[in-house]
């Protein structure tokens, strides 16, 4: 469960969260929208206990996300919107999940090949070489091979192609009992099947947050 | 423990791969290359000859080059990781900041510190093969120096990484600084401070606290002390401290400065926000 309670945070002037207070329980699966500036990155980053808040708390399966992140992030996978330049092989980074955050190696191999990514192949190529659709692909199959119980995906199918897309969807519909999985999206119709639950957030503040 | 080394492992794997880390051997490679074909170890210039004039050319160069190729290779090492998101990916995953910031620190230092000594080495066996007589009382003196060096400017760099939001501003700070301590070697400012009469015991203290104007005065410790071309400080430092507690501090301070600054980087990196 992630509990947030009155969680404001300010960049210089800015205030990219307003006094926040929201939770999230087993079994929800989220669409988080917003427009650009609305706070829906700064709130994914602070429950991954990136941001030291200004006010508030932020508490997953009761652990404070800053002081006990290792604990914490034993449970969240993270999906980002766009997939970082990382300079290391398919190899060192798949090392560097095992050895941080003991996923499985035949359990990533198992998920890209679900998604239809040939890594074996590509296993000594830098990850940032890879196409931005593939990269999208070994990065959801990362998240997906983790036993957490949060999964966070910022725009996951933003450079998925169609098939890639509902080989994604099919994926997250066999992984999707007991968990929280929270989408960031602009675009409600692409994970509109996999939700059951819209929050709007505007200006900082969660403007709307309904069950479906 | 297993997870330092794992990062520490696999920042020198990706640095060696990048192509700064080919310029950089190649700088210091082609230098000592370059001092055998024009013939440095064949003469013999104010008492100097053989290796020991080859080693104490390579060390007079590194000075200048070694600081600021530190600085700037290693100063985006976090800031770099922050500026295009890796940073927000890889620490995504339940590994602790402490792992994760020294694991950079170790592979980084090994990378900036190996191709630097790797090539006195091959001087030593060069000149060794060619029948030189080897100075290691220089090569193990230099090889301390070379060590300690390293270990002041990059954790300066660190610490610089550890603060500034992007890579650029990173790389501004990281030039100021190597121009402002190269100013504050004997042979530029500090002769100007004499001239101007400025204290003696403030210019002295002020040359003992640049890491590299220590650099600079103990490689040549080993030497004449009566030279001139050490200039007014050094020439003081060498007739007024002993050269065995001078060439300790020489190891020691820079060592402690690095790691004064790689700590006080690491308490930013953990206090403040990490993307």
């Amino acid at each position: 469960m992630i509990k947030i309670k009155n969680l404001s945070k300010k960049f210089g002037s800015t205030l990219s969260l307003d006094d926040v207070s929201i939770e999230f329980h087993q079994n929800d699966s989220i669409a988080l929208m917003g427009a650009n500036g609305a706070g829906k990155t700064t709130l994914i980053r602070s429950i991954l206990g990136y941001y030291h808040p200004n006010t508030g708390s932020v508490l997953v399966n009761g652990l404070d996300p800053i002081k006990e992140r290792q604990e914490v992030l034993k449970n969240i996978s993270f999906v980002p919107q766009l997939p970082p330049p990382i300079k290391l092989s398919i190899d060192e980074l798949i090392d560097y999940i095992e050895g941080s955050a003991n996923v499985k190696r035949e359990q990533i191999l198992h998920y890209a090949n679900e998604m239809k990514l040939d890594i074996q192949f590509n296993m000594h190529k830098s990850f940032f070489k890879l196409s931005g659709g593939m990269k999208q692909k070994l990065l959801i199959a990362i998240a997906l091979a983790g036993e957490s119980n949060i999964i966070i995906f910022d725009e996951p199918t933003a450079n998925l192609d169609p098939k890639a897309r509902d080989d994604f969807y099919r994926l997250l519909d066999r992984k999707q009992n007991n968990k929280i999985l929270l989408f960031v999206t602009h675009r409600l119709e692409e994970v509109e099947a996999l939700v059951n639950r819209e929050i709007y957030m505007d200006f900082g503040k969660v403007v709307s947050d309904e069950k479906i | 423990m297993k997870n330092l080394w794992l990062i520490a492992y696999l920042d020198l794997k990706e640095s060696i791969r990048a192509k700064w880390f080919l310029v950089y051997s190649l700088v210091f490679g082609g230098l000592i290359a370059l001092f055998f074909i024009v013939g440095v170890t064949e003469s013999q210039v104010m008492g100097f000859s053989g290796l020991s004039r080859l080693l104490l050319m390579y060390i007079q160069i590194t000075i200048i080059i070694l600081p600021i190729f530190i600085l700037i290779t290693t100063v985006r090492s976090i800031s770099g990781d922050r500026d295009n998101h890796i940073l927000e990916y890889m620490l995504s995953f339940p590994i602790s900041l402490k792992q994760y910031y020294w694991g950079k620190v170790i592979g980084r230092f090994i990378t900036v510190y190996l191709p630097v000594v790797f090539a006195m080495l091959i001087a030593i066996i060069y000149g060794a093969i060619k029948g030189a007589e080897i100075p290691w009382a220089i090569f193990f003196l230099y090889t301390g120096l070379l060590f300690a060096l390293s270990s002041a400017f990059l954790g300066i760099a660190f610490f610089i990484s550890s603060f500034v939001k992007s890579s650029e501003v990173a790389l501004g700070i990281a030039f100021f600084i190597w121009i402002f301590l190269l100013a504050f070697i004997d042979i530029a400012l500090i002769a100007l401070m004499m001239q101007q009469r400025f204290n003696e015991e403030l210019i002295i203290g002020i040359a003992l606290m640049n890491p590299m104007e220590i650099f600079r005065v103990a490689a040549i410790s080993l030497f004449d002390p009566e030279l001139t071309v050490m200039g007014p400080v050094a020439f003081y430092i060498l007739d007024t401290i002993s050269q065995m507690f001078f060439v300790l501090l020489s190891i020691v301070y820079p060592v402690l400065v690095g790691l004064l600054f790689a700590f006080l980087g690491f308490r930013i990196f953990t206090k403040k926000d990490l993307v």
